[in-house]
């Protein structure tokens, strides 16, 4: 780093080699490859030698003209030699802030910080390497900024919420991987009974099937292990990886939906995912996870302790719920045993799922759209299915086939609580650093069948805590 | 059975101490617009399919085929009819409505403090008929409230008091 603190800063200078870490690994397969003389000829080593030099002099160069600065309440990138980039990304405006470390730069003691803004994942700013305590400090300070604090505060302490034990991880994803497996099995048992003269083709697409699962569970217990929830006062800290390392913080405030999933296998175990969902697509980041892994709050826990997880996060309590009329079950009758939505002057939330059940909870105050659908089946049962959107791709809570009457209500009640939410959210925007002290509030009654919360006490109906 | 919106049986609800605004419907000029544009894919259907089949099997053949496009033709007349008058928006003191579809019936109601941006988009066709089409997109992609087939000058006055709402009502995500 150069620069005085509060100017301009570069890079690690050893970014570049991270950096192009793996063309370089790939441009040395090349090299190894045309000269260990397989495809015999000479003369062409030239070529391979000027392609790894490409690669190294573009690294260095973009590591040469990119630049940084905290100026007060923006964060401003420059990069580029011909077409110059210069990106100012606002504190105010921040969604997430991420420590990512691919091995090779943690090998270094390097850290590459990203910073997520609404909209795709082009408009994340993204700075790659700098040193790990640079890295840390700098996201304290964005933080810190973030909620209208003095940069200078220092990072403030934690509360460990969740961890994953490597066993039930390991459990977790075998059970998924059994779920395929068998899927897969029946799909081979038809094919063997219908046409046994296939069998032998199937039988290689079915060790073809073997082959990519490994990697698939590979890189799942990867990305997860040792995955560790955290809440401070600055957000919801999420730790996982296990070559590279991946450190998550995302202010409370930005939560847009939270979701527990619990596919089939799951279940007799009482395990859960909990999915979260911030403003802006996942998009494509290869080496450190999916878009899934993005929005994973929790990849695998009991029932119990995530549903006070999912309160933590919304800070509030779970809307009664209630099922949809009889006739439904003739609409939607693999799904109808989960059905359920309910809502009340904070939050909606949503159960759907044949086999596995997912449970959607969006807070009113993040809604962007009320919809209300009809199909022609509906129609005919006098049924209509309720959205309730928040920023992003099928983020929804959905009031699945309520009667005809309550829907128009619902879409009428509900487009005039998001509105109260939304000013009660503008007009007493959260003052500079007053999130509530960590609390965990009570586990709520939790119907022993259906798994649905009850109605219960609430504390303070119609207010998010 | 109407829930809401629509022509007839429409039920839009009132704000509280405010009359209820009407729902307005796009130009008349759609259905016109709509008819040019199913009338000429029929001409040119009958033609193509009625010279094939002419080629490959003859006289009657053309007639039948000929037939069976305006037959189509005529259901997708009586089709895209409905689907024009069904659709209405109803412009609500802080949010709008956009009801559409026949089938699948699909009513959203969007304040405008999600707004994102509007786009007024017009085709070649639609610049023929002087129409454009709204749409008001909000950071969640599910939320759908396109208007078509808009008179320039009521697409215009819509953006216009859209991007004025949005400003004034806006709300971070």
């Amino acid at each position: 780093m150069t620069g005085q603190p509060g100017g301009w800063h570069r890079l690690h200078p050893l970014s570049p080699l991270v950096r192009s870490g793996r063309a370089a690994v790939g441009v040395l397969a090349i090299v190894g490859i045309s000269a260990s003389g397989q495809f015999g000829h000479d003369g062409s080593h030239l070529l391979d030698w000027a392609l790894a030099a490409a690669v190294v002099i573009g690294a260095v160069v973009n590591w040469l003209v990119t630049r940084w600065k905290l100026d007060g309440a923006t964060l401003r990138i420059e990069t580029g030699l011909l077409r110059r980039d210069s990106r100012q990304l606002p504190v105010a405006r921040i969604q997430a802030v991420d420590v990512v470390r691919p091995f090779l730069a943690r090998a270094l003691g390097l850290a590459e910080l990203r910073v997520r803004l609404a909209g795709s994942s082009h408009a994340d700013g993204r700075l790659a390497y700098l040193p790990e305590q640079a890295a840390l400090d700098l996201r304290a300070r964005l933080l810190a900024a973030h909620h209208g604090l003095d940069p200078a505060t220092p990072e403030p302490g934690e509360q460990i919420l969740a961890s994953v034990p490597t066993g039930r991880l390991v459990g977790s994803v075998l059970a998924s991987g059994a779920s395929l497996l068998i899927a897969l099995l029946v799909a081979e048992l038809v094919v063997i009974l219908v046409a046994p003269a296939v069998l032998a083709a199937s039988g290689s697409t079915f060790l073809i099937f073997l082959l990519t699962l490994v990697p698939m569970v590979w890189r799942r217990l990867a990305t997860e292990y040792g995955f560790t929830l955290a809440q401070s006062p600055d957000g919801i800290r999420i730790r996982r990886g296990l070559l590279g390392t991946v450190a998550e913080t995302i202010p409370l405030r930005r939560v847009q939906a939270v979701r527990m999933v619990e596919p089939v296998l799951w279940r007799p175990l009482g395990w859960c995912r909990l999915e979260i969902d911030v403003a802006g697509s996942p998009g494509r980041d290869h080496a450190d996870g999916s878009g899934r892994l993005r929005k994973t709050l929790l990849p695998v826990g009991h029932r119990e302790p995530a549903w006070r997880l999912m309160l933590l996060v919304m800070a509030a309590d779970p809307p009664p719920l209630v099922r949809p009329p009889g006739q439904a079950r003739r609409k939607a009758p693999l799904s109808y045993h989960f059905l359920a939505s309910g809502h009340d002057a904070a939050t909606a939330m949503g159960v759907t799922g044949r086999l596995r059940k997912v449970t959607t909870w969006v807070p009113l105050e993040k809604v962007q759209s009320v919809r209300m659908v009809t199909g022609p089946v509906q129609r005919i049962l006098s049924l209509a299915t309720v959205h309730v959107d928040a920023a992003g791709r099928r983020v929804r809570a959905e009031f699945r086939d309520r009667s005809g009457e309550e829907a128009a209500q619902l879409v009428e009640d509900l487009a005039a609580l998001c509105r109260v939410a939304r000013r009660r959210a503008t007009g007493t925007a959260i003052p500079a650093g007053a999130v509530p002290p960590p609390s965990i509030p009570p586990a709520p009654a939790i119907h022993a069948q259906s798994g649905l919360p009850l109605a219960g006490p609430a504390t303070q109906p119609g207010q998010r805590r | 059975m109407h829930l809401v919106g629509g022509r007839e049986g429409c039920t839009v609800w009132p704000m509280p101490g405010s009359a209820a605004p009407a729902p307005k419907s796009p130009s008349p000029r759609l259905w016109r617009m709509r008819r040019w544009q199913i009338a000429g894919t029929a001409a040119v259907a009958a033609l193509g399919a009625g010279t094939a089949a002419a080629l490959a099997a003859g006289a009657p053949a053309a007639a039948i085929t000929v037939a069976v496009v305006l037959v189509a033709a005529l259901a997708a007349f009586w089709f895209v009819r409905n689907r024009v008058r069904a659709w209405t928006y109803t412009e609500r003191e802080d949010d709008l409505i956009v009801a559409r579809g026949v089938l699948v019936r699909r009513l959203s109601v969007v304040p405008y403090g999600r707004m994102q941006f509007v786009d007024v988009t017009a085709g070649p066709v639609e610049r023929a008929f002087r129409l454009a089409t709204v749409k008001l997109h909000t950071a969640a992609t599910a939320s759908d409230a396109r208007i078509p087939g808009l008179e320039r000058e009521e697409a215009a006055r819509l953006r216009d008091r859209l991007a004025a709402l949005g400003e004034a009502k806006a709300a971070g995500l």
